[in-house]
């Protein structure tokens, strides 16, 4: 009986009382994070997610073999402690961790990664993240050569290979089974769902069984539960922000981000350039129906640059982004720190250059009118998105400046479905304002926008063979890239690619959009990044500071 | 009530030779970008201030005025017109025509005007001048519109050929030529003003709506729909409270609209 009381003491003494929990260093357990979705999660089956909403529950509940640092932008080992390439890219081989365990318990075993990784390259189920290894050649093989070892063998080299893992979900059978029912699915994430209230909002607890641990030992995530609030509004998501109600908001637009900044300065960020970017190019399509003179503008090298040199790229970041979007420089933004290439300096805006570039091409100006060497007034329509404030205000901005040559512009607006159906199908266009998303840091991720076959080829989409010189040899420089291994052999020849593409204007690329996001003051071990999920990539160590409202 | 009803028709006088002599006052234009100066409160040299790319916004207002004071009522009468056609026949007439006609303006009000719009906009040519796509846009607009009016006439020339002094009028001989000239028209006259004088700010906020479509008065002209859409930004608004002025302008004009055109008269 003493002996019991005695243990009783003890363990009074040993319980911290709240005056000495109130001195536990940071970061403190608990507390429940809320942001806002801005669509209904449609699929919780982490194989086939294609939307964002769908992708952001798949980050905070699923886990990958290697996953990609957002600050760094170097792949660190997450459920492989480690991985080499083989065969100059063929293959690559992951050593799975011991002791993974899902929400529910159960050991992550080889077999579900097995499982995990065929669907994924199963063309049958079309899932978009096995999407990339799915190539003309055919699907790669899947094998465990022994112990916890993954082999994955391809069935061509492909450079870069590792990082399109970041994107690849691991699962497993059971929890593919039940992702009707997303809170009974078993997870490897730092969250797992317990409740989903269609239309109103998601909550995730914290996986009990997630692997990871901080630095002083103590299982990660800190924080008990997110709770993802559907909001489609991005106005009303500002507002509850302001208000104390969510704690974070990714991708905010310039005029929302001035808005938070002169409330609550402490609370917007800027993190400078991000992979976004607005372009425009000009339809380069042979069979495309517009008039023969007019695509042997856009067709000349010297018609596009001086587009190029005409256009005031800096006020375009000053006025229509207030200062939260930089004048690109080229095609790879210089927040891709491995490939964007240094070189390249922001072509300078100079409309007198511009002019005497298309008087040397034939082109005269009388009466504030351009005019081809067959007298044709420089006069074609630019279509963008309608809808888009941003876009209508470059449209309108370009427009004065080209007007300036003696350009006559005419904007148009168009809904999406249309734009995409002229760009894609009918090539019923002349130039086209668009912004564009560099997802993928690596070259290989572009071979689709860059290849004079690619469907993603703006200007001149499925070329049967290259219809110029200068995408040949872009064609070539990108190939060779895909299939060598060395890192500063691929970035010479990616650099090169750059190069081309400034030099020949094929797209001219306008402003570098800034990564704009909120997050709460009572928010701890935040850092931002300019890659999605821009505030939130390392969830499992945010928490939130001592004395805050949780 | 004269007296206001003068002052009411002095008022849009002035609006509308205010906003004719646009190019008079504001010299710079709507179309021209103090890039230095965007987004700059009301002073001596920008009367209502500028717009986020430096745009006088004044001289966009005038400019909106013109157009939107032109188009509208334009497409207002031209829906107005059919309408009142289609409307008055119907209703006359009865049988076989009110029947078809019946039909046809419920065709029109159950079609899904976005798609067809959208349609439209496909098989427009790209190429078009900002002053052709705002004719485009309002041609658009008073032929889309007259299926509204058309019903409320129909229902009303229904009413008005039951009565009494027209049962009359048929039974001494009077032609139905004769019918509709002199005892029909006349009693419709204030439902087709007031179906008119309604279409106009319709019209307007119809072509800022379109402008969602690509349908829409073309950058860089101005219009009231467009400055009207940028007021979306209920945040901006409040802290620029002169950003209010096109709406402002646009009640004032409508109540002008309906000062000038005697109250008594639709409540006939």
């Amino acid at each position: 009986m003493n002996a019991r009381w005695g243990g009783f003491a003890l363990a009074l003494l040993l319980v911290p009382s709240p005056s000495r929990s109130a001195r536990i260093p940071e970061p403190l357990p608990g507390g429940e994070l809320r942001f806002c979705l801005h669509a209904e999660p449609k699929n919780f089956n982490p194989l086939m997610v294609a939307e964002e909403p769908d992708e952001v529950v798949r980050f905070l509940t699923g886990s990958v073999l290697v996953r990609l640092n957002r600050q760094t932008q170097v792949l660190e080992p997450e459920l492989a402690e480690s991985w080499r390439v083989l065969d100059g890219g063929s293959q690559i081989e992951f050593r799975l961790r011991e002791g993974v365990r899902f929400s529910d318990g159960s050991p992550l075993m080889p077999a579900d990664v097995l499982f995990s990784l065929r669907s994924a390259f199963d063309p049958a189920l079309h899932s978009p993240a096995g999407e990339p290894f799915r190539t003309n050649n055919g699907t790669p093989a899947v094998s465990q050569p022994g112990g916890r070892r993954i082999l994955v063998s391809l069935r061509a080299p492909m450079a870069g290979v590792e990082r399109l893992f970041d994107e690849l979900p691991i699962t497993s059978a059971r929890a593919v089974e039940k992702s009707a029912h997303p809170e009974e699915m078993p997870v490897l994430g730092p969250f797992h769902v317990i409740q989903y209230r269609p239309g109103s909002s998601l909550l995730l607890a914290r996986n009990p069984f997630y692997w990871k641990k901080d630095e002083a030992g103590r299982r990660l995530p800190y924080l008990d539960s997110v709770r993802l609030i559907i909001q489609q509004s991005r106005d009303l998501e500002l507002i509850r922000f302001l208000r104390g109600e969510i704690h974070l908001i990714n991708g905010l637009d310039a005029e929302s981000f001035e808005r938070l900044a002169a409330k609550s300065p402490g609370e917007a960020r800027d993190l400078g350039r991000s992979l976004e970017s607005e372009e425009l190019w000009f339809n380069q399509v042979a069979r495309a129906p517009i008039p023969d003179y007019r695509k042997q503008w856009f067709h000349s090298r010297e018609f596009r640059r001086a587009m190029a040199q005409a256009i005031n790229r800096a006020d375009l970041a000053r006025l229509v982004y207030r200062g939260h979007a930089a004048p690109a420089i080229g095609p790879v933004s210089p927040a891709n720190l491995a490939w964007f290439n240094a070189n390249l300096r922001v072509p300078a805006f100079d409309p007198d250059a511009a002019l005497a570039r298309l008087k040397a091409a034939g082109f005269t100006l009388a009466d504030s009118v351009l005019r081809d060497r067959e007298g044709h007034a420089v006069e074609f329509s630019l279509i963008t998105n309608s809808g888009n404030k941003s876009r209508e205000r470059l449209a309108a901005m370009i427009q004065q400046d080209l007007a300036h040559i003696g350009v006559r512009l005419n904007v148009v607006t168009l809904d999406f479905g249309s734009l995409i159906e002229r760009i894609t199908r009918t090539f019923d266009y002349e130039s086209c304002l668009l912004g564009m998303v560099n997802v993928d840091l690596d070259p290989s991720g572009e071979m689709n926008v860059w290849l004079s076959s690619a469907s993603s080829h703006a200007w001149n989409p499925e070329q049967p063979s290259p219809q110029t010189p200068w995408e040949a040899e872009i064609d070539r420089l990108m190939r060779a890239q895909a299939v060598e291994t060395s890192f500063v052999r691929r970035k010479v020849l990616f650099d090169r690619v750059q190069e081309i593409v400034v030099d020949e204007a094929p797209v001219v690329v306008l402003v570098d959009k800034n990564a704009l996001s909120a997050a709460s003051r009572s928010l701890g071990n935040l850092a931002p990044a300019v890659l999605h999920p821009q505030t939130f990539w390392n969830i499992d160590r945010i928490y939130f500071r001592e004395g805050a409202g949780r | 009530m004269k007296a206001l009803r003068r002052a009411a028709m002095v008022l849009l006088a002035a609006i509308y030779l205010a906003a004719l002599a646009a190019g008079w006052l504001v010299p710079a234009g709507y179309a021209r970008q103090f890039r230095e100066s965007p987004g700059v409160k009301p002073s001596a040299v920008f009367l209502l201030g500028t717009d986020e790319l430096g745009r006088d916004a004044f001289a966009r207002l005038l400019y909106g005025s013109r157009i939107s004071l032109t188009l509208a009522p334009a497409a207002a009468a031209l829906a107005t017109l059919v309408g009142a056609m289609a409307g008055v026949s119907a209703g006359y007439w009865g049988g076989w025509v009110d029947t078809c006609l019946a039909r046809l303006v419920d065709l029109f009000l159950s079609v899904p005007w976005l798609f067809l719009l959208l349609s439209v906009r496909a098989v427009l040519p790209l190429n078009v001048r900002p002053l052709e796509s705002i004719a485009i846009t309002f041609l658009l607009l008073g032929l889309l519109g007259w299926a509204g009016p058309a019903r409320v006439l129909r229902a009303a020339a229904r009413d008005i050929k039951s009565e009494d002094f027209i049962i009359q009028a048929r039974a001494r001989g009077a032609s139905p030529l004769r019918l509709l000239r002199l005892h029909l028209l006349p009693n419709l006259a204030p439902i087709i003003a007031a179906q008119f004088w309604t279409s106009i700010p319709l019209f307007i906020l119809s072509e800022a709506n379109l402008g969602f479509l690509g349908l829409g008065v073309a950058e860089p002209v101005p219009s009231w729909g467009g400055l009207l859409a940028g007021l979306q930004n209920l945040d901006a608004v409040a802290n620029c409270p002169w950003r209010l002025s096109p709406l402002v302008l646009l009640l004032l004009v409508m109540a002008c609209f309906h000062l000038i055109v005697p109250m008594e008269d639709f409540s006939k």
